[in-house]
């Protein structure tokens, strides 16, 4: 079982090899370098789509485990996809962090400052990979799923509050740095259209690798069952016919011949 | 039994436990104390920084006695087959959850005095207004509380919880870190109105971590 | 009447183990029903899945009125499961472990200190539970489940760790509990002592060491 058709998903595999290609051809000759920020500027047009992905990967993971703790919709599709995406998000999450760190260097002269969104960024990289500690631990499928789920939900909220929370405390420390922390430059014609379609090529990424995720995941589970219907097959075997017990049944019946 | 009658009855049996047991008073405010002056060793008091970061240490540490709160209150359930008896006492798991929680807080709540007068002393605090300060305190307590419990039940009864726990914990509880620092520097040094707003942000982390807490705490206890 | 517990076609699994495999069971109210087989058999699963602490993979378990499908923690409150340990803590006397789980139950704290008497514990009462001995555990563990008050009593091997006077007074409880009409379902190996309380006997069998089980009745032994 897939997340999409097979067809499907070889098509989205080349397009995203276009995609990327193209990406990176616009991104490294296309467009122009920024007046004030020279080449290194470039990195932007991977740091802020990857950026974009942290955060869809995540909303993904916490939307996906809402619909697991539903339990109209409870299926364990929502799992796997939750934890397909949270580990893209945490790459995606990791590199953004990264990325920003190199596009920095040049910019500011230091490998990190305390920009409001690199901080939450980073925060969101602890935030995953909590939920990636918890996915590991070895649990019945159902007790992980559903712990996990709680988790990621909590994780969610929070979210937010971070967000805020960092923000408001860089704003007002404004008058403190000694640079201007913004990673913005200004962009236009062909340099805007190299960043959507960045963000773009991310995006069929992402879900290609979503998908390709999810089937493993599938292949790991079917392995699991298969395991089980052999355990029970065999025990059944083993111990005979299974037989009812009531009050009131006939105190003559003799038990059934049962060979261990 | 409503559910602040349950909340009550589990948090004055977690607060006899810890009554009988000493554990916050002879381990985790020592523990506390003995951080606040592994700072000084670190940031040394003749450089005249120890006065300016001293909100951010208090949290700091309070933080780091929360974790061992939290991994308490739940190794008191690991004993005997307690949680089992938890799951099968027939309360409802919001009203554990609140009762836990408070206990918990309580047990901060007495770390902090502690270690607000530690901070006084040690690093030579003087504080300017002592309004938002305390709401502040408060609503953080809430929040690193409500929060605590919520990972420590549902780290409950695996091997690696331990470890577990403070990673989860610590980066979810990182606003509140930031927001009762800054609080406590307004309320210090700065213009005590600035700590308003913090405060806000404090309370609504709490009143949201309060209710995730006792809506999750049941389907993660049943799967401990 | 509504029987109290009725299983169809139960199946329940310990992580990847089938612990029970198609257990169909009927008890009715005030019952007393020994539940006898190996180790490994599965009579542990079965009581948990009673007290709705085991979820099911298929089939169908009402207890209490309740469908355990759907619910398996509101008819809790009404039921006791003694296991292999009390359920209390460490650093609260006796006293203060049963008023706690009576008071959770819904029970009457002040009947403690009476069922601290019925069953022999009434010097222990404000021993902290740290300091007990093994048989005295086994005993507060009955005496936890009594005071709760329970429409079902789950008990789960309840004469291991007691000494002749242990089994003296938990035969008198389990006479008492069937007289005051409670539901008593008791796993147990130590079949003699067991047959002459129980009104009939289940049996689940262990295909192999590493058990199925199987349920089939057969008749109490000649006494």
């Amino acid at each position: 079982m897939t997340l999409l058709k097979p067809a499907i998903s070889r098509a989205l595999g080349w397009a995203t090899l276009v995609a990327v290609v193209v990406l990176a051809l616009f991104g490294l000759w296309g467009a122009p370098p920024d007046s004030v920020q020279g080449d290194a500027q470039r990195l932007m047009y991977l740091h802020v789509p990857a950026a974009w992905i942290a955060y869809l990967a995540f909303g993904v993971t916490a939307i996906s485990s809402a619909l697991w703790l539903w339990p109209r919709t409870r299926s364990e599709v929502y799992d796997r996809v939750a934890g397909a995406s949270a580990e893209l998000g945490v790459i995606f999450t990791g590199l953004t962090l990264v990325l920003g760190s190199l596009w920095g260097r040049p910019v500011w002269g230091v490998w990190w400052a305390w920009d409001a969104r690199l901080v939450t960024t980073a925060v969101l990289l602890f935030l995953y990979l909590g939920y990636l500690a918890l996915r590991s631990v070895p649990a019945s499928p159902d007790a992980r799923a559903k712990r996990c789920a709680i988790a990621a939900l909590i994780a969610f909220v929070d979210v937010p509050i971070v967000h805020f929370s960092v923000t408001w405390w860089r704003t007002l420390h404004q008058q403190a740095t000694v640079f201007n922390p913004e990673l913005k430059a200004n962009i236009h014609g062909v340099m805007a259209f190299t960043l959507w379609f960045g963000v773009l090529a991310f995006t069929l990424l992402y879900v290609y690798l979503l998908d390709r995720r999810y089937r493993l995941a599938v292949l790991e589970d079917d392995l699991d069952e298969r395991e089980l219907e052999r355990a029970i097959a065999e025990r059944v075997a083993g111990a005979g016919t299974s037989v009812r017990a009531s009050p009131g049944d006939d105190a003559d019946k003799v038990p059934a011949e049962v060979t261990p | 039994m409503n559910l602040v009658q349950e909340a009550a009855l589990v948090a004055g049996k977690d607060l006899r436990i810890e009554a009988r047991s000493r554990v916050t008073l002879q381990q985790v405010i020592p523990f506390g104390l003995v951080v606040l002056l592994l700072f000084a060793f670190a940031l040394d008091p003749d450089r005249g920084i120890l006065r300016r970061v001293a909100p951010g240490l208090f949290w700091i540490t309070v933080l780091l006695g929360a974790l061992l709160a939290v991994s308490r209150a739940f190794a008191v359930e690991a004993e005997n087959g307690a949680s089992d008896a938890l799951r099968l006492s027939g309360l409802d798991p919001a009203g554990v959850f609140l009762g836990k929680a408070a206990a918990v807080a309580v047990e901060l709540a007495v770390l902090e005095t502690v270690l607000a007068v530690g901070v006084v002393i040690l690093f030579d605090v003087g504080i300017e207004s002592i309004g938002p300060l305390v709401l502040a305190t408060l609503a953080a307590t809430v929040g690193v509380a409500a929060t605590g419990t919520l990972y420590g039940v549902l780290a409950t009864g695996l091997r690696v919880r331990e470890t577990l726990v403070p990673m989860l914990l610590l980066p979810v509880v990182s606003p509140v870190l930031l927001g009762a620092t800054r609080a406590w520097e307004a309320a210090i040094d700065g213009v005590p109105g600035d700590a308003w707003p913090w405060v806000g942000l404090l309370s609504i982390f709490a009143v949201l971590y309060v209710s995730v807490g006792m809506l999750a705490f049941g389907p993660l206890l049943e799967e401990a | 009447m509504q029987p109290v517990v009725r299983l169809r076609s139960a199946v329940c699994l310990l992580g990847r183990f089938p612990a029970l495999a198609d257990v169909d069971l009927d008890v009715a109210e005030g019952e007393v029903v020994l539940l006898s087989g190996g180790n490994g058999a599965g009579k542990t699963t079965l009581l948990r899945l009673l007290a709705g602490l085991v979820p099911l993979h298929s089939g169908e378990a009402e207890v209490l009125g309740f469908d355990l499908t759907q619910d398996r923690r509101s008819h809790r409150r009404e039921l006791s499961l003694v296991g292999h340990e009390t359920g209390c803590y460490d650093d609260l006397t006796v006293r203060e472990n049963l008023r706690f789980a009576a008071r959770a139950a819904g029970a009457r704290a002040s009947a403690v200190d009476d069922v601290l008497e019925g069953l022999g514990l009434a010097r222990l009462a404000a021993i902290t539970h740290s300091r007990l001995s093994a048989g005295q555990r086994r005993r507060l563990a009955l005496a936890v489940a009594i005071a709760r008050e329970p429409r079902l009593l789950l008990l789960d091997e309840p004469h291991a760790g007691l000494d002749a006077d242990g089994r003296e007074v938990l035969d008198a409880l389990l006479g008492q509990a069937a007289s005051d009409g409670r539901t008593v379902l008791l796993a147990s190996h130590e079949l003699d002592r067991a047959r002459v309380l129980a009104g009939r006997e289940v049996v689940l069998l262990a295909g192999q060491a590493d058990g199925i089980a199987d349920a089939r009745r057969r008749e109490p032994a000649p006494t």
